[in-house]
C-alpha cells in the first residue's frame, strides 16, 4: 500500500494567506493533516483538467471550492443538452456555449482569486508535452481512448501524476498513476480495445451520479497529493459499481516490460493515438453508407434489402424500427447464416457507428454479401423521415 | 471447487445482464472455459485467437492481478472472488 507521500509543492512557491482566505477555508485550516502549509500549497498548485465533463464538473468545482490557485480545462466542445443529466458545472442556459467558457465562469463565480485557465482545443500529440508541463498535476476526466493513452504517456514522460478516473454504465474506476512511484496506465492496459467491441456511454448509457462520485474522488486525490500526507490511490485501483452498491479495491503492480515505463521502454515519444487505438482503419475497405432518405425510398419500392438493427433490447423501445430484423452487436458473428448474401443488408443503430463496427466485425468474420450502415443512424430517420420517434 | 465471479457493466450484455456467478474451477483457465462455455458471445472480448487474455481486461482474484502470478494457471480455491476489470472510457462516439 502507498506510503503517505511528499507534497508535490515546494516551499519556495508558498505565499501568505489573506484575511478572507482564512476565513473562506477555515474548515481546512482546522484539519491538522491540511492547516496553513497545506492551505497554502493548495494556492500554489496548478491543475490541469483534461475533459470538462461529467467527471470534470465536480473535479472542477471541488479544486476550486478547496482553494486550488490555478485551474486549466481543456476541452474542445460545446455544452449539449444531453450532458446536463450528469455535467453539473453547466446550466440549461449553457447549452450550446463552448465548455470551457461556462466552467470558466461558474469556477470563477464559486472563487474569484481562482485563476482559471482555458484551453479550447483538442489535446493531441502536438500539443500535449507543452501543455502539461506548466502543470503540477494532471487529472484525467475524458471519454475517448486516444486521449487517455495520450494524456498517460504524456504523464510518464514528464514525470507529472495522471490522477484518473473512467465510468461506463453503472461502474466506475478510479486510481493515481505515477510512474516515478508506481504503475503507469499501460501497465494496467498495454492496449485498447478495438472500437466498437464496447459501447461507449454514448451509446451504451451512464448513471448521472456516477462521474460525481468517481470525479470527487479524483478531486479527492489530487487534493492529497497537493496537501501532501495521507495515503493516495498510488498502486491501488478503487471500483465502484452503484448498481450493486459494492466497491472492490485490487493492487496495481508497475509491469516491467511496459512499453512506456518498463526497464527497457519501447515508445520514447508521443505518437498516434488515433491509428494506435484502431480508429483510422489504413487500408480498409470503405463502408459503403445510405442515408435516411434512400433507404426510405428503398423500403417502398420493396427492393429486397434486409434491415438489421443492431441496437441491445432495451433500446428498440426508446425508437422501434419495425422493418428491421433485430441481432444485438455481440451475436452477428455467430448468426450471419440467418443473412442471405444475395441481398443488400443495412445495419442501423442509434447515430450509425455501432453498426459500422457491427458491418467490420462480420468482415472480419468472413460475411461477404453487400453490407451498408445507414448515415447517423435511427437519429437520423427521426430527424429526417420519422419525427414521431425520439432522438435520443 | 465453487468461486464467485463479478462480471463487470460492459460485458453484462453477454451474460443475460448477470453480475455474479457461481462457477467450478480449480484455475482461472477453467474458470473462464465454463465462463465462455455458458456465454459464447463473451469469448471474443475476453480472449485473442491464441486463447490468451485481452490487453485490455485483467483478472483479479482478491487484490491480486492473475497476469503477474502465473496467468491461467492460477490456482483457486473454495469461495475465491475473481472480478473481471476491463478498460473503460467514457462518453465519446467511438
Amino acid at each position: 500500500m502507498a506510503e503517505p507521500r511528499e507534497s508535490l509543492i515546494s516551499d519556495d512557491r508558498l505565499t501568505d494567506l489573506t484575511p478572507d482566505e482564512l476565513t473562506r477555508f477555515s474548515r481546512h485550516l482546522l484539519l491538522p493533516e491540511v492547516g496553513a502549509l497545506g492551505q497554502k500549497r493548495l494556492k500554489a498548485a496548478k491543475v490541469l483538467i483534461v475533459g470538462a465533463g461529467g467527471l470534470g464538473s465536480p473535479l472542477a468545482l471541488y479544486l476550486a471550492a478547496a482553494g486550488v490557485g490555478t485551474i486549466g480545462i481543456v476541452d474542445y466542445d460545446l455544452v449539449e443538452a444531453s450532458n446536463l443529466q450528469r455535467q453539473v458545472i453547466f446550466q440549461s442556459r449553457d447549452i450550446l456555449r463552448p465548455k470551457v467558457a461556462a466552467a470558466s465562469e461558474r469556477l470563477k463565480a464559486l472563487n474569484p482569486n481562482l485563476s482559471v485557465v482555458s484551453h479550447h482545443f483538442r489535446l493531441t500529440s502536438r500539443n500535449a508535452l507543452d501543455l502539461i508541463r506548466a502543470y503540477d498535476v494532471v487529472a484525467d476526466g475524458t471519454d475517448n481512448y486516444p486521449t487517455r493513452y495520450l494524456v498517460a504517456d504524456a504523464c510518464v514522460f514528464l514525470g507529472k501524476p495522471n490522477v484518473y478516473a473512467s465510468v461506463f454504465q453503472f461502474e466506475g474506476q478510479a486510481t493515481v498513476f505515477d510512474a516515478r512511484h508506481g504503475p503507469c496506465y499501460r501497465c494496467l492496459y498495454p492496449s485498447p480495445p478495438p472500437p466498437g467491441l464496447v459501447p461507449s456511454c454514448g451509446e451504451g448509457g451512464v448513471m448521472g451520479v456516477l462521474p460525481g462520485i468517481l470525479g470527487t474522488v479524483q478531486a479527492s486525490e489530487t487534493i492529497k497529493l497537493i496537501v501532501g500526507g495521507g495515503r493516495s490511490l498510488i498502486g491501488r485501483l478503487w471500483l465502484y459499481d452503484a448498481w450493486l452498491a459494492r466497491s472492490l479495491e485490487v493492487r496495481l503492480e508497475k509491469n516491467p516490460a511496459c512499453p512506456v515505463c518498463g526497464e527497457r521502454p519501447l515508445i520514447t515519444e508521443l505518437v498516434d493515438y488515433e491509428s494506435f487505438c484502431g480508429l483510422k482503419n489504413e487500408g480498409e475497405e470503405p463502408i459503403p453508407s445510405i442515408t435516411a432518405r434512400e433507404l426510405k425510398e428503398r423500403l417502398e419500392r420493396r427492393d429486397g434489402i434486409q434491415v438489421v438493427d443492431i441496437r441491445e433490447p432495451h433500446e428498440m423501445s426508446l425508437s422501434k424500427f419495425s422493418e428491421a430484423v433485430a441481432i444485438p452487436f455481440g451475436q452477428l458473428a455467430r448468426r450471419q447464416n440467418e443473412f442471405d448474401p444475395g441481398k443488400d443488408l443495412v445495419f442501423i443503430c442509434k447515430i450509425g457507428q455501432r453498426s459500422l463496427y457491427a458491418i467490420r466485425a462480420l468482415r472480419e468474420a468472413g460475411y461477404a454479401g453487400p453490407m451498408f450502415n445507414l448515415q447517423d443512424g435511427l437519429n437520423a430517420w427521426a430527424r429526417e423521415v420519422d419525427p414521431s420517434l425520439s432522438v435520443y | 471447487m465453487p468461486v464467485t465471479l463479478f462480471i463487470p457493466t460492459a460485458l453484462r450484455g453477454f451474460t443475460e445482464r448477470n453480475a455474479e456467478l457461481s462457477l467450478e474451477a480449480a484455475t482461472v483457465g477453467e474458470l473462464i472455459s465454463a465462463l465462455t462455455q455458458k456465454y459464447p458471445d463473451l469469448r471474443t472480448h475476453l480472449l485473442d485467437e491464441k486463447g490468451e487474455l485481452r490487453p485490455f481486461v485483467n483478472v483479479f482474484v482478491g487484490e491480486i492481478n492473475i497476469q503477474s502470478r502465473g496467468g491461467f494457471a492460477f490456482p483457486l480455491k473454495d469461495g475465491d472472488v475473481v472480478t473481471l476489470i476491463p478498460a473503460i472510457a467514457g462518453g465519446a462516439r467511438g
